[in-house]
């Protein structure tokens, strides 16, 4: 079978890669473009570790084929720092100590960077069911819940001073 | 909510020991950079993968791997007659031991498959694709046998025997026949029928429990290289890299020496990487086939073919006086295996009455082959299941004496000078100090609502030291590196760097800590039992201390003064000989940057076996809603009260409090095997078996009781396995409150809840 040639925005560059027609966008992402930080908890949208944002919604990359990413823009965990300052959930996840392993983390990042792009104020219970789909065995979600509204509160307040 | 509670003699007044700093590995963890066991890669390396057995038990008749090896793009291809046949072998692990000749078998199956999921062969190819292509190629035959999954079916006469070397240990006289019972457990003391006959008040109930996957959401992978002169490199995401290259010495007949392995990140592990089934294959498929092979598991082996924890029946029968003293207990645990001998039933066993001051008693436990995957280690393995049947039994004791569950646990709770069941006498615990924090707590005095329900229970781990090593390395600026070699699960790296940082006087962003693979670092024993903070960090206070030593001892050099008129006070070396005059303090950057006039790099490695890790007590408190409608449990509050000993890096405590119980809620409400009548598990993915989610969960409370551990030098004990004790029970216990009945199977799905409305409903 030959490969197909694809052409996408990642992380706000262009990037092309040859894949399988059967070739996952999680696999493409770790295996043709290096990309490792989105992870393979499942590869059947269980635990949403591979979850990365295409052209403005969140997915799970492991449910995704490569060949449908022609033309998409696609924001993963790579692309969550601007250049060496973090983004507020990163640095909130860290004082919080909201993760233990680490491996779920590029996924909870990247789901709560959509939940404060959809809804830049949520409740507790907003973010408890928005992240429903990231499952973390280490945590409990306390310290992540908690850094999740406190990276809110911090990007809505940095917006007001703007 | 979190609160600190401080014996009032308990010595404070460190620098950094008790702080939070951000983790030294963090920011790799958050921008995905830190690489997992599946993210390093070789080049020209082949992608491995297994062949599992279809049937819970059956003989292999053969395997004809010609067709796939023919196919173009397989390098390799092997099976059990690839490996040596080992000799039983006891090893001790940091959890549980293994028997050697089982785990063996357990890589890669000989002459039978022992469960579903069993791997009888492994494929090396050039790409996934053509990999998996092969394993369809390899033509198994098998006899399929009868199969048994129910540890009491197991350990009945008529059942399917799954080893003919297994004569039940631990009964007298030795059994002539094989069985499924590999051994027998027993501790007791004084007469337990006579007290139980003699009790004013007797509770008595059967519990039963399913077995759970340890459930880390990263599946296990390795990259193995052999090269034709036998040496060998494995990088792997494992609970010990030590044990990675013991275990795949052994199983593949090679030199310690000639393996070396170099830990990745791990994502989650509980115990469920405390022992080995990928690397052989790959190392074996490396050595056939010249080139670096990479092995990762999909979800649905993870399930079928590691882990689990044992599936129990637990019986308890309690006696006590009127007064609520609780003067006999009987526990009877029968525990399944899975496909080898091995389940944690004898940990059971000693944490089984641990909480308690009770004059008489019997402890007796099964340990049962079954054909399922064979058990793992799962966070303080043995005692949840245990802890849910007494807990549940003391509550009910306490219902019928109609006294406050927690006095009366503060009545028979154990305490300082009390000798526990399993042998030692108490010191130094904070069981009662945890009780009492849990009784003035705000949330115990919440008033509930209709359809809600409040528990209560307790839990006990041992806590485990063992043998590490640590290394203490001073940079030419005066920062300074520790290293280890324990694979850090859930933030040791931090406070390692926070013990040494606090001996060294610096402060702890200039502290580095490596893990560094088994080539350049002493032996350590894997992480796991709750020994790494105690044990690693003892090998790392000691090591700073010895460089602390050093250093001053290069002082007294500069100063021409005896050693013993040198102090170190906050990273300086300070001259106390008054003849001196006012001489100036010599900073550690300054030590540093004279080193090379001074004797040379300042350094220390320190390898010990540590003794004397503080046993943890944990108190937990649930309150649960039922939806009468659907039989759905919600969780409404949740507060977890446990002695800490000493809480290094106070979060990273919180987190294993809060973790714990989060994985034992599930285990209480959610999490079981379900296995087919043809012994095929059902639910072998996230869908089916499931784990708790963010919005299955409320905020987890705790309270951190600070009762020091004298054999650790900041008072360290052991805090990660004790909170997933009590959950069981503390849910059962708040469920049963809401239903009106006692809950004693688990899991508490929602078609259980209803069953029991319905029935009461008639």
């Amino acid at each position: 079978m030959s490969k197909k040639h694809i052409t996408a925005t990642v992380n706000g560059d262009p990037a092309e890669f040859l894949t399988d027609p059967g070739t996952t966008l999680l696999d493409a992402l770790r295996d043709e473009l290096g990309l490792t930080g989105s992870k393979e908890g499942c590869g059947s949208g269980d635990c949403g570790a591979c979850s990365v944002i295409v052209d403005g919604r969140l997915v799970c990359s492991c449910l995704m084929l490569a060949v449908e990413a022609e033309g998409r823009r696609i924001e993963t965990i790579e692309g969550l720092a601007h250049g060496s300052e973090l983004h507020p959930l990163q640095q909130k996840f860290l004082e919080h100590a909201a993760l233990q392993c680490g491996f779920c983390t590029p996924g909870l990042l990247v789901a709560s960077k959509a939940l404060l792009d959809a809804n830049p104020d949520p409740t507790e219970e907003e973010a408890r069911y928005w992240l429903a789909g990231n499952l973390c065995r280490c945590t409990g979600y306390d310290k992540v819940i908690r850094a999740v509204l406190d990276a809110a509160a911090e990007m809505r307040q940095e917006r007001r001073v703007a | 909510m979190s609160d600190v509670l401080d014996r009032p003699d308990a010595k404070a007044g460190f620098a950094t020991v008790g702080t939070r700093p951000v983790r030294p590995d963090g920011v790799d963890k958050v921008t995905g950079r830190a690489a997992f066991g599946a993210d390093f890669a070789m080049p020209g390396q082949l992608t491995g993968r297994v062949k599992r057995s279809p049937h819970a038990h059956a003989r292999i008749v053969s395997i004809d791997a010609r067709k796939a090896l023919a196919l173009p793009g397989v390098k390799a291809v092997v099976t059990g007659a690839d490996f040596p046949d080992l000799a039983s072998e006891i090893v001790e692990g940091g959890e549980a031991a293994s028997n050697m000749r089982d785990m063996a078998v357990n890589v890669i199956a000989r002459d039978k498959v022992l469960y579903e999921g069993h791997a009888v062969a492994a494929v090396a190819a050039v790409s996934a694709a053509i990999a998996e292509e092969a394993l369809d190629l390899i033509e198994v035959k098998y006899e399929p046998l009868a199969h048994v999954i129910d540890v009491e079916a197991a350990m009945a006469s008529s059942a399917p025997v799954l080893h003919d070397h297994i004569f039940t240990d631990g009964v007298d006289p030795k059994p002539t026949l094989p069985s499924n019972i590999a051994k027998r457990h027993q501790f007791a003391r004084g007469d337990v029928e006579a007290a139980l006959a003699a009790a004013e008040v007797r509770v008595e109930g059967r519990y039963t429990t399913k077995a759970v996957h340890q459930g880390y959401i990263e599946p296990h992978a390795c990259v193995a290289s052999m090269s034709a002169d036998g040496q060998a490199q494995i990088w792997s995401s494992s609970q010990g890299h030590f044990m990675v290259r013991a275990y795949s010495a052994k199983i593949l007949g090679l030199d310690i020496s000639d393996i070396r392995v170099t830990p990745a990140e791990i994502g989650g592990g509980f115990g469920g990487k405390t022992v080995i089934y990928l690397e052989p294959l790959a190392l074996a498929l490396s050595r056939q086939a010249g080139a670096p092979v990479k092995m990762v598991m999909s979800r649905d082996e993870v399930f079928r073919a590691t882990g689990p924890t044992s599936g129990g029946v637990i019986h308890v029968r309690l006696g006590a006086t009127r007064d609520g003293k609780i003067t006999a207990a009987d526990v009877e645990l029968k525990y399944q295996a899975g496909a080898f001998p091995g389940s944690p039933v004898g940990a059971a066993c000693m944490t089984a009455l641990a909480c308690y001051d009770i004059a008489d008693f019997r402890i007796v436990g099964w340990d049962v082959v079954t054909n399922s995957p064979k058990v793992a280690a799962y966070r303080a393995p043995g005692a949840p299941a245990t802890a849910f049947g007494v807990e549940c039994a003391v509550d009910e004791l306490a219902k019928k004496l109609g006294v406050d569950p927690i006095e009366l646990r503060i009545k028979n709770g154990a305490r300082d000078g009390v000798k526990a069941a399993y042998g030692p006498t108490f010191q130094n615990i904070g069981y009662i100090e945890t009780l009492e924090a849990v009784k003035t707590h705000p949330h115990y005095a919440l008033k509930l609502g209709p359809n809600q329900g409040r528990g209560i229970a307790a839990g006990f781990w041992f806590n485990v030291g063992g043998e590490s090593t640590a290394a203490c390395h001073i940079g030419e600026d005066g920062t300074a590196t520790v290293v280890t070699g324990n694979p850090d699960i859930g933030g040791s790296r931090a406070s390692m760097a926070i013990m040494a940082a606090e001996v060294l006087g610096i402060p702890v962003d200039n502290v580095r800590p490596v893990i560094a693979d088994t080539a350049s670092i002493g032996y350590s024993m894997l992480t796991g039992g709750s020994r790494t903070t105690f044990a690693t960090g003892m090998a790392v206070v000691r090591a700073a201390e010895k460089v602390v030593g050093e250093l001053k001892r290069r002082a007294a050099g500069v100063w021409s003064v005896p050693e013993d008129q040198v102090a170190w006070e906050g990273g300086r070396a300070v001259c106390l000989d008054p003849a001196k005059g006012d001489v100036k303090p010599l900073t550690l950057k300054g030590l540093a940057g004279m080193s090379a006039r001074t004797g040379g790099p300042i350094s220390a490695e320190v390898s010990l076996n540590a003794q004397g890790a503080g046993p943890g007590f944990g108190v937990h408190l649930c309150d649960v809603e039922i939806d009468p409608e659907t039989g759905h449990v919600k969780v409404l509050r949740y507060l977890v009260a446990q002695d800490v000993g000493r809480a290094i890096h106070p979060s990273y405590v919180e987190g294993q409090m809060q973790g714990g119980a989060a994985q034992g809620v599930g285990w209480a409400l959610n999490e079981e095997y379900v296995f087919d009548a043809d012994g095929k598990m059902e639910n072998a993915g996230f869908l089916d078996y499931r784990v708790p989610v963010a919005s299955d969960l409320p905020m987890i409370d705790t309270v951190m009781i600070e009762v020091p551990n004298p054999r650790h030098p900041f008072g360290a004990k052991g805090v990660g396995e004790v909170p997933i004790v009590p959950p069981l029970a503390a849910v059962a216990i708040a469920v049963s409150e809401a239903v009106g009945v006692r809950m004693k199977d688990l899991p508490l799905s929602p078609p259980k809840i209803r069953a029991v409305l319905d029935a009461k409903a008639g």
